[in-house]
């Protein structure tokens, strides 16, 4: 499906700024996702981690930079041009973000109907394909959003930012507020659909456990930038003392210590 | 790039199906039909599918080929996806564990039965409700007693924010209608009044008919909507986002911290609008009477006062609070109702917008027959 190599851009933000009002939540933001990595975006409350993602995929204007998708300026681009790039991306809200009206085969089923011209039959059937895809059992289909748990709705939310076979998934917190052995499986989830599907996916989280475990590359958002960017081992030896606490910490040595012992890494049980 | 299409031949005992072009989902919608009629005339047979000449896969098309495959081959040995390119391979067999039907919606049954279903449903979940209601207000009466004996527990800032927004905010709109409604009873009934050459009685329409009916039903209807409707989404909101349970945590009565506030505050202001909106009512039937009927102001006042009995206006009014009442329980009620989803707050909405005014409206009809009976 993809033959790119792995250098390839898809995301490139340049020079962002964003803000409410008068208060500015990035300057001078640069930030580069390279084609079928798991990018991690780790940062305090506050600093502006999910903001950068709406930034990103359009729900948030930004007052100044450039944010471009497959080499294209989103927020130059026609109207056109914005749609075509918006069915190759699929964003996983943090609730899940389900059409409490409609049961979860139909919310997968919404974006292929809507974009796509074909026979309900077909939609069902490559609803039903990503629903099982996502780790959810077939009698999840007819569930309404109200009847599922957290986990599963995050699990229902994946299928349709899986719908229409997107290049970039974006993943707000995608573990957060589940138990620690949902989140382990979501994170397994995620890996082994990025190695089948090619996907590159933009996370933003809070979940020190996640990172070691999903991500290729991690991001840190700090001082309205991203002040460091690389691999875990890389970024952990930055002497920013905001990631000093963040990694050195107890949460962060726990999470850490246990992947160096050698304790089964969810990467490797994919 | 060339559509998604197949060919089918023979290949020994099994079918061969050559796939070529784009097999991605955008694609797929125009195939797909012919794939099924392929996949029913087929079962049973072995098929051999070859997707070296597919440009382009996706996990759509990887899963159609997958489903043809399943639904007619029985022999894994003979049946198979052949010339695909190792990423192909990779995708197709990721996507194969997940070939399977699953439930798109609840299973639902018949349209008659659904229909006696909901019948059914409707008249015993009236039937519940109403005792529900009941409970709840026995409920509220219960702590507004308690509050009575002591008072501190009362909470007056509450009960004026209440006062404010759903008593004073309400005013402009409830007076913008009761002008028109007035004026609109005077047109008419001078219109018809005319052909009697009693014109005059035009000033008894609009009196009687704006005292005693259409002052109050005027405020409770606006007031349903606007008020009752808000009381419901608020509480709901609370609901949804547990902060109701956060109250009885900390030891907090919902019902004396929430609803009571309400209730007083509308029952206070009830009464208000009601007056006004009667007052101005008059006033636009004495404006209708004076510029489109020649019946001068002085002479509509001195016959008001002539013909029309204080008892009219105390009919409005007394009614009031009892319209007040219905409106804030029922929309506090529902507002407790609501369950988890948005959806249901929506639907409660309304429920309560639609039952505040139903019972209203049913109230009116049997005061109006009270008053009959007791000549007031």
């Amino acid at each position: 499906m993809t033959n790119a190599t792995p250098v390839e851009t898809v995301i490139d933000v340049e020079g962002l700024k964003t803000q409410f009002g008068d208060h500015v939540v990035h300057e001078n933001l640069d930030l580069k996702v390279r084609r079928n990595e798991i990018l991690g975006v780790v940062g305090g409350s506050g600093s502006g981690k999910s903001v950068l993602m709406r930034a990103i995929i359009g729900l948030k204007t930004p007052s100044a930079g450039v944010v471009k998708i497959f080499g294209e300026d989103f927020y130059e681009a026609s109207e056109a041009k914005r749609l075509e790039i918006e069915q190759r991306w699929g964003v996983l809200f943090q609730g899940g973000a389900l059409f409490s009206s409609m049961t979860v085969a139909q919310n997968v089923m919404a974006p292929l109907r809507e974009h796509l011209k074909m026979s309900q039959e077909l939609a069902a059937d490559i609803a039903a394909m990503k629903i099982s895809m996502s780790g959810l059992q077939p009698d999840a289909g007819a569930k309404y959003p109200s009847e599922l748990s957290g986990g599963m709705s995050k699990r229902a939310g994946l299928a349709r930012a899986l719908a229409l076979d997107p290049e970039i998934v974006f993943l707000d917190e995608p573990t957060a507020g589940l138990d620690p052995i949902s989140a382990e499986n979501f994170d397994s989830l995620i890996v082994s659909l990025k190695k089948s599907l090619g996907l590159t996916v933009f996370m933003v989280t809070h979940d020190l456990d996640t990172l070691h475990a999903t991500c290729d590359r991690v991001a840190v958002l700090a001082e309205k930038r991203v002040i460091a960017i690389g691999t875990l081992d890389e970024v952990r030896r930055n002497d920013h003392p905001w990631i000093q606490e963040y990694f050195a910490g107890p949460r962060g040595r726990a999470a850490l210590g246990a992947k160096k012992n050698g304790a089964a890494a969810p990467m490797e049980r994919a | 790039m060339n559509p998604a299409a197949f060919t089918v031949g023979l290949e020994g005992d099994a079918l061969m199906l050559v796939a070529t072009g784009d097999w991605r989902a955008r694609f797929l919608g125009a195939i797909d039909e012919d794939l099924r009629l392929f996949e029913d005339d087929s079962v049973g047979r072995e098929v051999i599918i070859d997707v070296s000449a597919v440009e382009k896969l996706d996990t759509a098309g990887a899963m159609v080929l997958e489903r043809v495959l399943k639904s007619c081959a029985t022999r894994t040995e003979i049946s198979k996806i052949i010339g695909a390119a190792p990423q192909t391979r990779q995708l197709i067999d990721s996507v194969a564990p997940h070939v399977a039907p699953c439930d798109i919606e609840p299973v639902r049954p018949n349209a008659f039965v659904q229909l006696v279903i909901r019948l059914g449903q409707g008249i015993s979940e009236g039937y519940v409700v109403s005792l529900k209601i009941l409970e709840f207000i026995g409920l509220t009466l219960a702590t507004w007693a308690r509050v009575w004996r002591n008072p501190k527990k009362l909470r007056p800032v509450s009960v004026f924010y209440h006062m404010e927004e759903a008593g004073v905010n309400a005013m402009p709109i409830v007076g913008l209608m009761s002008l028109m409604i007035g004026a609109v009873v005077a047109f008419m009934g001078a219109k018809i009044l005319r052909l009697f050459n009693a014109e005059v009685f035009t000033v008894e329409l609009v009196g009687i008919a704006v005292l005693r009916e259409f002052g109050v039903l005027l405020s409770a209807i606006l007031v349903a909507g606007r008020s009752g409707s808000a009381f419901t989404a608020a509480i709901g909101t609370m609901k949804i986002r547990e902060e109701i349970d956060a109250l009885k945590t900390l030891g907090l009565d919902p019902v004396e911290t929430l609803v009571l506030p309400r209730v007083i505050a509308l029952i206070l202001m009830m009464p208000v609008l009601a007056f006004m909106s009667a007052i101005v009512g008059v006033i636009g039937g004495g404006f209708v009477a004076a510029t489109a009927m020649g019946i001068s102001p002085v002479f509509f006042v001195n016959r008001f006062q002539e013909t029309i009995a204080l008892s009219n206006l105390w009919v409005g009014l007394i009614k009031a609070p009892f319209f007040a009442f219905v409106i804030a329980i029922i929309g506090c009620f529902q507002g407790l109702q609501v369950e988890g989803s948005s959806e249901s707050l929506g639907q409660r909405t309304t429920l309560s917008v639609v039952q505040s005014l139903f019972v209203v409206i049913i109230l009116d009809a049997f005061f109006a027959m009270f008053f009959l009976e007791i000549d007031f």
